[in-house]
């Protein structure tokens, strides 16, 4: 799967990598990170509030930073 | 594993006796803060009330820790009470809506919405693009830093309802005014084009909704950690400083030239408070101390507005999508406001 880590590189982006990456080693997926900082491709996605959690090209988390249990929740739901 | 995971209790009843507990705790700290220097400063360590270094130490110990505990609970509930708001909704609240009335809405927003001035140009590019007019969108930006949940909590703490009133009536007036007059300005040719040219895709989703109890106090708990993180340094200086004002500054030294006798005098703080990066912690305890010295309120008021709501970098973040005349008019209208702000309390509150 394809993560895409929306924000211009505030704390939170950096963040929500890190709880991502580890959720996604935990569930031992292969899943390859992307980071979008462009701001009218954050927009295009519909995103207004940074951080933003795209997974193939579906918003599913944004404008704060989850727990990593929270984003394995939500990876977990995506591939069952 | 974070602080929030740890806490998580296992059932809805311990979670609320735990809610109940904690603020329990919190009262009785309080409470007990003020007593508890009294007896270690002046009585165990015999420093004497009047003498200036009891009463700095005093005053700088006495402040970390009420200032502290001020900041854990008000951060905790408003982070709680704003997971109930998000940008998204604001949008779609002022989406179509007329200048004036949406000024007024977009202000009020502001206050409410979770905001971090890192989303400020996401923020701005969408309510523009989803056709929220210029005016309007800059009331809620300038509302947003304004109307600081920090700067409530502790003018509460430390002055009473009064002047915390006072506080936000002053700020949601000057971020409707100044987002009008922005507004009848017509600088939308300073926004940079891309902004116009851009469209919200994707399905927007909503970071407030399908939130549970458990999700929204464990927010607040992050949230209380996140940002005593970042803002301790500025506390501790703040506190310092305070301290040594309150203990060593002559008595009249800053009534002499900052007091209600000079007319500049709430000029000259807001120029100095503009470029001054700081926020709402490290200033109060600045102003406590100032106030204790005589200094006006409406000054002080306009000394911190001019902190927390202008700010270098978050004019730095615009500037990917203002142009610069359009931000030194953001600057000088807001700035404005707040000085007539200042001038009218100090001409309304008896000093």
């Amino acid at each position: 799967m394809i993560i895409k880590i929306l924000g211009s590189g505030c704390a939170n982006c950096v963040n929500l990598e890190l709880v991502t990456r580890e959720a996604v080693a935990d569930l031992g997926i292969d899943a390859q990170f992307e980071k979008v900082t462009d701001y009218p491709a954050i927009i295009g996605y519909g995103v207004m509030s940074t951080p933003g959690l795209v997974v193939d090209e579906k918003v599913i988390l944004s404008g704060r930073v989850p727990t990593a249990a929270k984003v394995r929740e939500l990876l977990e739901s995506l591939t069952s | 594993m974070s602080v929030g995971e740890r806490l998580r209790p296992a059932t809805a009843t311990r979670r609320w006796v735990g809610l109940g507990a904690a603020t329990l705790a919190w009262l009785v700290l309080y409470q007990a803060n003020g007593p508890f220097w009294d007896w270690l400063v002046y009585r165990m360590a015999s420093l004497d009330p009047a003498s200036r270094l009891g009463s700095g130490v005093h005053f700088f110990f006495e402040d970390t820790v009420k200032i502290g505990l001020l900041l854990v609970g008000v951060i905790f509930a408003v982070t709680v009470l704003r997971s109930f708001m998000s940008v998204e909704r604001t949008r779609a609240l002022l989406g179509g809506k007329r200048e004036g009335v949406g000024n007024v809405m977009a202000a009020g927003l502001g206050v409410i919405t979770p905001f971090c001035s890192c989303s400020a140009v996401p923020a701005f590019i969408g309510f523009v693009a989803a056709g929220v007019p210029l005016g309007v969108t800059m009331s809620f930006l300038i509302a947003s830093p304004l109307v600081n949940e920090v700067a409530i909590g502790l003018l509460f703490g430390m002055f009473g309802i009064g002047p915390t009133l006072l506080y936000v009536g002053a700020g949601l007036l000057i971020a409707i005014v100044a987002g009008f007059v922005l507004g009848r300005l017509k600088l939308e040719r300073w926004v940079e084009p891309f902004v116009f040219e851009t469209r919200l895709g994707g399905q927007v989703i909503d970071p407030s909704a399908g939130l549970t109890w458990e999700d929204r106090i464990q927010m607040g708990v992050e949230e209380v950690g996140v940002i005593l993180r970042k803002i301790w340094p500025y506390l501790l200086v703040g506190i310092a400083l305070g301290a040594a004002i309150h203990g060593w500054a002559p008595e009249d030294f800053f009534t002499q030239y900052a007091g209600a006798g000079n007319p500049l005098a709430v000029l000259i703080a807001v120029l100095i408070g503009i470029p001054l990066y700081s926020n709402a912690a490290g200033i109060m305890p600045l102003v406590q101390a100032l106030h204790d010295k005589d200094l006006p309120m409406g000054t002080l008021l306009a000394f911190t507005m001019a902190v927390v709501a202008l700010s270098l970098p978050e004019l730095i973040l615009l500037r990917r999508v203002l142009k610069p005349p359009l931000i030194a008019t953001f600057v000088a209208v807001t700035g404005a406001g707040i000085i007539a702000v200042g001038y009218l309390f100090n001409a309304v509150i008896p000093a």
